[in-house]
């Protein structure tokens, strides 16, 4: 039963075919089995999810569900979730215990899923396969030598192993749709505003942007009806009421208007993502659709402006971890300045120092001009580019990820060649746009991901898109043998 | 070498506003360490903070009051730095668009000429916490409550002049923040809090000198005292032939001198940069015209209502206008008694002197207006003369009777009765033969020694004028 989708497992729910009580321990017990392969976990909530499923199974008895009542779900560990340990991936919070729930983690409760832990990621969201965790790397299902992407690895392989039936992930520069992409699944990241950010620790707070990860677009959706709306925590979620995205969901896509950015079709894509594109693209235009070449001529400064601005901001939003409060504290400081330098030494591992310093420069007196305000005017060029696109046509579509996951341990040496594996998402976060990635194909027995992306606040348009696409294909329902 | 000191204040002005600035976290003064610390005020990852429109409310009303340009968009920065009290490792303050623009004040020196000093800006800005250095063997102790309180840091252009300029100018802040009720503006207890930039430079100069900022100076006194000590320190150097070094220095009232406090902050890189949890707070006119509504008359207009409504010098009306509380006491009193000019007198001379000796706010003054009116009442219906007033006055203090039982029971009801008054002088005549004669034969300055007997006797009850009448008579007679 735990294969299936949450659409499926909600039906089977309602029919009484299980109960969540059920479900939940069938989805502890592939934890247990599988979870030391995969690394997937990094917090295994047990009792409160067992507690949670009893719940739930209650309130269905009592016909107070939703229908994503009784859902198991694991919380990449970005989340801060009461009495429950919140680590981001770092040694700095391996022993933090947060006080309080993200708003997120919050919804989820009031809908009565079942929280069955906190996955693993890269540490603070920095990172493309997952291999910055202090708690170590993930394994990507399909094969355990590969990145399963990241920084949301740990959400995405869990899916793909159905060690949980969805999860929540993050997406600064393409942290949900690299993953999903990785381990043939779905990943949504809406427009940014549209998810509160109240108790997701921040890694870049202008980039950052909560979303679904899960088996299908149908699936999102669901998630997306429980994540989406204004919340008066967080000032830069927008004040409009999200739409029912079940609701549009199998609007018909005749007249629909593609578009493909010439700069995604070329060098550096890998002709086995190129193909799937373009089947992809086909089965499109059968369902109706007109597919039309679009220009993003600033997408090439992406990658450049987003290692300058995420940086900085993450360079302000990590100086907290200071030892002074929680978290990790260096062992016998001498005086103050050495317990700042030796716990943030010794708390933050390299890629994240790394970012630090380059924030910290980019900030700098003297260079704060050339490189922070000429990063900010490049992303506005930036958002220009996608708005013009979307004068003729309706979503654009295009490869995820240059190729499929890559070897663990494989990129390790250079961090530019790491920094490019997102050259297809970053501009999306730049310009706050919805994107999601839908698998589209199999290469050598590994997932190929193809990005959609939508018109500001059109989240509605994208969930139908890609819906109709998984109405037509089953590269989505594809498993991993586990 | 005649020597001219430049001076500009950066002054911190604690909002009184119930919840903090970015958080709902309660901005009592007092409370037990970190009692009053939420969670975005003790940083807990993924908090974000909420602007408190209160806060924009008081910085606007203040902005008004100064005559400055509103900001009609203003945008949070952040400021970086290391500190245990700053929990984020960074101040979220405004820097390149603050609230309030430039502005001006008008000030009144003690010999009433008037100096217009400019405001560059007053931007809204997060409080740190408190770090305790006492009573942890060595360790020290960090207090959040009083991180993210609000604050409206007020910069003035380095216009003026002397230490006593800049205790004009800090009075009249005090005045004005008080006058709108957006802070209580006590410097003891850190609600306002003055950083000075003091420089010199010969008189006629036109550069200005290199400036040391003196940094957090608590009373009016102190900055007088802090300003004086920092120009002269700067003159004796330059005249022994010494360059003066742009630095940080810390007064210490107990020695009366200021001390280099970190000269390598200068070099200090805040790395500003735009706040992304917040959005730029956009304001339009019709705010700022509502904002104006609320907003009471300001001591220069209630001092020029003062001056022509009740026929005031410019200088009692200004005494009066000082503080809103001071001129409500006094229209208070008015009313009651119907006399400006003897309800300016007592209140600016009798009352004043009364709370300078016991150090207390007219707000706590021992004699309300009300009474104070009374009293000016019995003066006026010659119940009782200026001088016995008085007396009465100085009874009032910690008594509860009414000014006419006081009065009563004391026996310092005025003796108008003109036979009671002949009868006294009578009495003061037949007892002092001697000076009768004197007068008599010419040496009219005795005059006031029988006037003296006379209100010695009747224990300064006797109405003067009906007591000098009959005297003169009597002697001349």
């Amino acid at each position: 039963m735990s294969r299936r989708t949450v659409a499926a497992l909600s039906r089977s729910l309602a029919q009484g075919e299980f109960s969540s009580t059920e479900l939940t321990r069938d989805y502890l017990d592939r934890i247990k089995k599988f979870n030391g392969v995969f690394n997937a976990y990094i917090t295994v909530t047990e009792e409160l999810a067992l507690a949670q499923a009893a719940a739930a199974d209650q309130r269905r008895a009592r016909g107070e569900h939703g229908p994503l009542t009784g859902i198991p779900l694991a919380h990449k560990d970005i989340f801060c979730m009461r009495d429950v340990l919140t680590t981001c991936g770092s040694k700095m919070l391996a022993n933090f215990i947060s006080p309080y729930d993200a708003t997120v983690v919050e919804r989820f409760n009031a809908a009565g899923t079942v929280t069955l832990g906190k996955t693993n990621m890269d540490e603070f969201a920095m990172g493309s396969s997952n291999e910055t965790s202090f708690f170590g790397a993930v394994r990507n299902p399909w094969d355990t030598e590969r990145v399963p992407g990241g920084s949301s690895g740990g959400s995405a392989a869990a899916v793909a192993a159905d060690l949980c039936a969805m999860a929540t992930g993050t997406d600064t520069g393409g942290s949900i749709r690299q993953p999903a992409a990785f381990c043939g699944i779905t990943g949504f990241k809406p427009s940014y505003g549209r998810i509160s950010r109240w108790g997701m620790i921040a890694f870049a707070s202008s980039l950052d942007q909560a979303g679904p990860i899960c088996k299908s677009a149908e699936d999102a959706a669901l998630m997306m009806n429980v994540m989406a709306g204004p919340d008066i925590k967080d000032s830069t979620c927008v004040d409009m009421a999200a739409p029912d995205y079940m609701a549009t969901l199998n609007d018909s896509l005749k007249g629909l208007r593609i578009g493909v950015p010439r700069q995604h079709l070329a060098k550096g894509l890998g002709a086995e993502v190129e193909s799937a594109l373009q089947e992809a693209l086909k089965l499109y235009e059968s369902l109706g659709a007109t597919v039309h070449e679009v220009d993003l001529p600033n997408s090439h400064l992406s990658v450049s402006a987003y290692y300058v601005i995420a940086p900085a901001e993450a360079s302000a939003n990590l100086s907290r971890f200071d030892g002074v409060r929680y978290g990790y504290r260096c062992e016998n400081p001498v005086n103050l300045e050495d317990m700042y330098k030796r716990t943030r030494s010794e708390g933050f591992g390299s890629e994240v120092k790394r970012r630090i310093m380059v924030g910290t420069y980019a900030l700098s007196a003297g260079f704060y001009d050339a490189y922070y305000l000429k990063a900010q005017q490049i992303r506005r060029l930036i958002k220009n580019d996608f708005d013009n696109a979307f004068k003729d046509v309706d979503v654009i579509i295009g490869p995820t990820t240059p190729h499929t996951a890559f070897k663990i341990g494989e990129k390790n040496d250079d961090p530019v060649t790491m920094y490019l594996e997102d050259i297809y998402t970053i501009a999306v976060n730049l310009a706050g746009l919805p994107g999601m990635s839908i698998p589209a194909g199999m290469h050598n027995g590994l997932p190929i991901g193809i990005q959609l992306v939508g018109k500001d606040f059109d989240e509605a348009r994208l969930l139908n898109i890609a819906h109709q696409y998984q109405q037509n294909t089953d590269w989505h329902l594809q498993r991993p043998e586990v | 070498m005649v020597w001219e000191t430049v001076i500009g204040l950066e002054v911190h002005v604690q909002l009184d506003t119930k919840s903090k600035l970015f958080s709902g976290s309660s901005t009592t003064f007092g409370a037990e360490p970190n009692t009053q610390a939420g969670i975005y005020d003790l940083a807990m990852p993924g908090t974000l903070p909420v602007f408190n429109e209160e806060v924009l409310r008081m910085a606007v009303k203040f902005g008004l009051a100064i005559d400055a340009e509103i900001g009609r968009k203003s945008v949070f920065d952040r400021k970086n730095y290391f500190y245990p009290d700053l929990p984020k490792g960074y101040q979220v303050t405004q820097l390149a668009f603050p609230t309030v623009g430039k502005g001006s004040l008008q000030i009144t020196m003690e010999d009433g000429t008037e100096k217009v000093i400019g405001i560059t800006r007053a931007h809204i800005e997060e409080d740190a916490g408190k770090s305790l250095h006492e009573d942890f063997q060595g360790l020290t102790g960090i207090d959040l409550n009083r991180a993210g309180t609000a604050l409206l840091e007020i910069v003035s252009e380095p216009e003026l002049r002397s230490a006593k300029e800049a205790v004009a100018y800090l009075k009249k802040l005090h005045s004005i923040i008080r006058y709108l009720g957006i802070s209580d503006g006590n410097m003891s207890q850190g609600s306002m809090r003055c950083d000075a930039n003091v420089s010199v430079r010969k008189v006629g100069a036109k550069e200005f000198g290199t400036r040391a900022e003196i940094k957090n100076i608590n009373s009016f006194r102190f900055v007088e005292k802090a300003i004086l000590h920092e120009a002269q320190r700067q003159i004796d150097l330059i005249e022994d032939g010494g360059r003066v070094i742009q630095e940080t220095r810390l007064y210490d009232a107990d020695k009366d001198e200021t001390r280099s406090m970190r000269s390598k902050e200068v070099a200090n890189d805040y790395r500003y940069f735009p706040e992304p949890d917040l959005l730029p707070v956009v304001i339009d006119e019709a705010y700022i015209e509502a904002v104006r509504a609320q907003l009471p008359e300001l001591p220069n207009a209630k001092r020029a209502r003062f001056v022509s409504q009740y026929g005031l010098s410019d200088y009692d009306a200004g005494v009066l206008a000082s503080s809103r509380e001071m001129g409500n006491f006094y229209e208070e009193v008015v009313k009651i008694c119907g006399d400006a000019k003897l309800s300016s007198n007592w209140v600016t001379v009798d009352l004043q002197a009364l709370l300078n000796r016991n150090d207390i706010d007219i707000d706590q003054s021992p004699i309300n207006a009300a009474r104070l009116g009374a009293l000016i009442g019995r003066i006026k219906d010659q119940t009782i003369s200026s001088k016995i007033a008085k007396t009465v006055f100085e009874a009032m203090i910690g008594n509860e009777q009414s000014v006419d039982e006081i009065i009563e029971s004391q026996g310092l009801k005025q003796v108008t009765d003109s036979g009671a008054i002949e009868k006294l002088v009578d009495e003061v005549i037949a007892g002092n033969p001697e000076q009768v004669a004197q007068y008599r034969a010419g040496k009219e300055k005795v005059f006031a020694f029988f006037i003296g007997q006379a209100m010695k006797v009747s224990k300064g009850k006797a109405n003067p004028e009906q007591l000098n009448a009959l005297l003169l008579q009597k002697l001349k007679g």
